[in-house]
């Protein structure tokens, strides 16, 4: 296992990774991408089993990224992982790329679902969960899913689906940043309590913050160690934008323009952090 | 080709061929599954339910659902069939459809029952009449107008590899026997069940049953009508479709669908570009559905044996 110091420096460079790319395409899903940083550091640090020169290996976890648009993240580790050339990140979303701004299985190694439209990456989900059980492995599916994203009926489809199954190898989280496109979760559609719905779902519940590897870390063992039957659910407690100060402090940065001048003070505060924890540039 | 078409009872029907397919492939593969929304009380297929809980599963009724949960399946290495009835599996699952199988190259096998007015009593919220336009238009598709149960078998069986989005659309019951068992079927290759060079008529599904008799009554007037169906909807067989333009020079289509986006406009995209010629269109004249068994409801959408004759003699007389 990871120290708490690694976990941090991982997710301090999957900032970095992500801030470079959008910085090379001069915008994108920056807010809902940044918040994932400690959540991603922790389970390609600890805990998913990949094998990032042969992404096919059919021993391997899967994640899927229900909530596509914050592929950025997700390309952000992989190409840290060595799944692909770093510099492959400065192609995002250009035209011809192979790193378009939402997941796709059939363009970038080490993707397992091609996301992007909401609602379905649960689903997906439980389907290999349910496929993973059937096979006799001892494989499993992890998802992210959206605040946002769980007005979609159909997240709730697959969260009565994933209790009925019994899916204990579905260890799904949701990034509560509280903020979608329009607005907050509250303005636009009323999340409530997520934590009390998945648990009145059936699943194994828990709130978290989203900030702290060691925090995600022990929500994450546990779900892996201790499989009681049901589904867990570990919702976040984030804050979109979330490392990047000029980034978090904006009242929308769900998908914005990233000017040099953004993207200047944004690495400038990304170095700033990176030499507090000792990560080399 | 010889045909086993006597216009009576079929053998076996459409769902008892599901049935005894599916369990078929079970046996020949361990990968098959078959995913069902509530609704193998319509198939019969509970059995199979209790018989292969390792194989098949009700996802209840949320079909969007089913299809993300049929796509994690082939990822996890499996080979899904799921079912619902047409609308369900077509119009309220086309972002999942288009996208998680399409779109994401996934190999997954869909039946759509009760197409069109074979949904008979369900009435106008249950009767599909646009499932063959929504399922053409999704790349590399291949779609399937279930005409015989033979045919449906042979198709379930062997679509079982195949890539991307496979989508049947069929009616569960009183579709009678077209083909000999043992007929072999390929995708995107159609059939000539009856010579003629007078006109080509072209039909999928249940009215190719409705074509043979029309042909039959056309040559009691000295008609020689050539009947034909294309297997695939899509990938349609333009090589034969331009042959029965270029061979007899009028086409007739039947379909148990609307004329917009179905049989008669795949043939007709095609031919506009490849070998103008007059296409007239027996199907659905772009109406919902509604209330009532088979017969009314043919005889509402203009679906009979006389609706293709009357065609074909304009077509003949505009020659």
């Amino acid at each position: 296992m990871s120290t708490e110091l690694e976990l941090r420096r991982l997710a301090l460079r999957i900032r970095i990774g992500i801030v470079e790319a959008i910085g090379a395409k001069g915008g994108g899903h920056i807010g809902g991408s940044l918040d994932l940083a400690e959540l991603l550091a922790v389970l390609y640090g600890d805990y998913l089993r990949v094998r990032p020169e042969e992404p096919d290996w059919e021993g391997r976890d899967f994640l899927i990224f229900s909530k596509g648009h914050a592929g950025p993240a997700l390309y952000s580790i992989l190409a840290i992982k060595g799944f692909f050339p770093y510099e492959r990140l400065h192609t995002l979303n250009r035209a011809g790329t192979l790193l378009p701004g939402h997941c796709d299985r059939l363009k970038v190694p080490g993707i397992d679902a091609t996301t992007g439209s909401l609602g379905q990456g649960l689903s997906i989900a439980c389907g290999a969960a349910l496929g993973f059980k059937l096979a006799g492995t001892g494989r499993r599916a992890y998802c992210i899913t959206g605040d946002g994203e769980s007005a979609e009926g159909q997240i709730w489809e697959a969260a009565q689906y994933a209790a009925h199954y019994k899916l204990d190898n579905l260890i799904a989280f949701l990034d509560w940043n509280k903020m979608q496109i329009d607005g907050s979760n509250d303005e636009v559609m009323r999340l409530g309590d997520p934590v009390k719905k998945y648990e009145a779902f059936g699943w194994n519940t828990c709130l978290v913050d989203g900030s702290s590897v060691a925090a995600i870390s022990a929500a994450v063992k546990r779900a892996v160690e201790e499989p009681d039957g049901r589904p867990s659910m570990i919702v976040l407690d984030t804050v979109k934008g979330a490392g990047v100060p000029c980034v978090a402090e904006m009242s929308n940065n769900h998908c914005i323009a990233f000017p040099k001048k953004l993207y200047e003070e944004s690495m400038a505060s990304l170095r700033k952090q990176a030499e507090e924890l000792g990560v080399e540039l | 080709m010889e045909l086993r078409y006597t216009g009576s009872a079929p053998e076996r029907e459409i769902f008892q061929a599901f049935h005894e397919t599916m369990e078929e492939l079970f046996r020949e593969d361990e990968k098959v599954v078959y995913l069902d929304a509530d609704l193998m009380g319509s198939l019969k297929t509970q059995d199979l339910w209790r018989k292969y809980p390792q194989k098949v599963f009700n996802t209840g009724i949320q079909e969007a659902n089913m299809v993300g949960v049929a796509c994690g399946l082939y990822l996890a290495g499996y080979k899904p069939y799921i079912h619902s009835f047409a609308p369900f599996v077509s119009r309220r699952t086309f972002d999942q459809v288009f996208l998680s199988v399409g779109y994401a190259k996934k190999s997954v096998r869909i039946v759509g029952s009760d197409a069109g007015i074979m949904a008979t009593d369900n009435g106008g919220t249950h009767m599909c009449f646009e499932d063959m336009a929504m399922m053409r238009a999704v790349p590399g598709a291949c779609v399937v107008d279930v005409s015989d149960p033979e045919m449906f078998s042979f198709l379930l069986k062997a679509t079982k590899d195949r890539p991307g989005l496979t989508y049947f659309r069929t009616a569960r019951r009183n579709v009678p026997d077209i083909y000999p068992r043992g007929t072999r079927f390929e995708i995107g290759k159609g059939k000539i069940l009856k010579e003629g060079n007078d006109v080509s008529i072209i039909a999928s599904g249940v009215m190719v049953a409705t074509a043979l008799e029309a042909a039959e009554q056309l040559e009691k007037d000295g008609i020689h009508a050539r009947v034909v169906d294309p297997v695939t909807v899509k990938p349609l067989d333009t090589e034969l479709v331009r042959a029965c333009a270029e061979e007899t020079g009028m086409i007739i289509t039947a379909e148990n669908h609307n004329v917009i986006g179905g049989l008669g406009s795949a043939v007709a995209d095609y031919l506009s570009e490849a070998c103008p010629t007059r296409v007239l269109r027996v199907g659905v004249q772009d109406s919902f559905g509604q209330v009532g068994p088979e017969a009314y409801l043919r005889e509402a959408y203009h679906l009979n044996v006389c609706d293709i004759i009357e065609k074909a003699k304009q077509a003949l007389n505009d020659k």
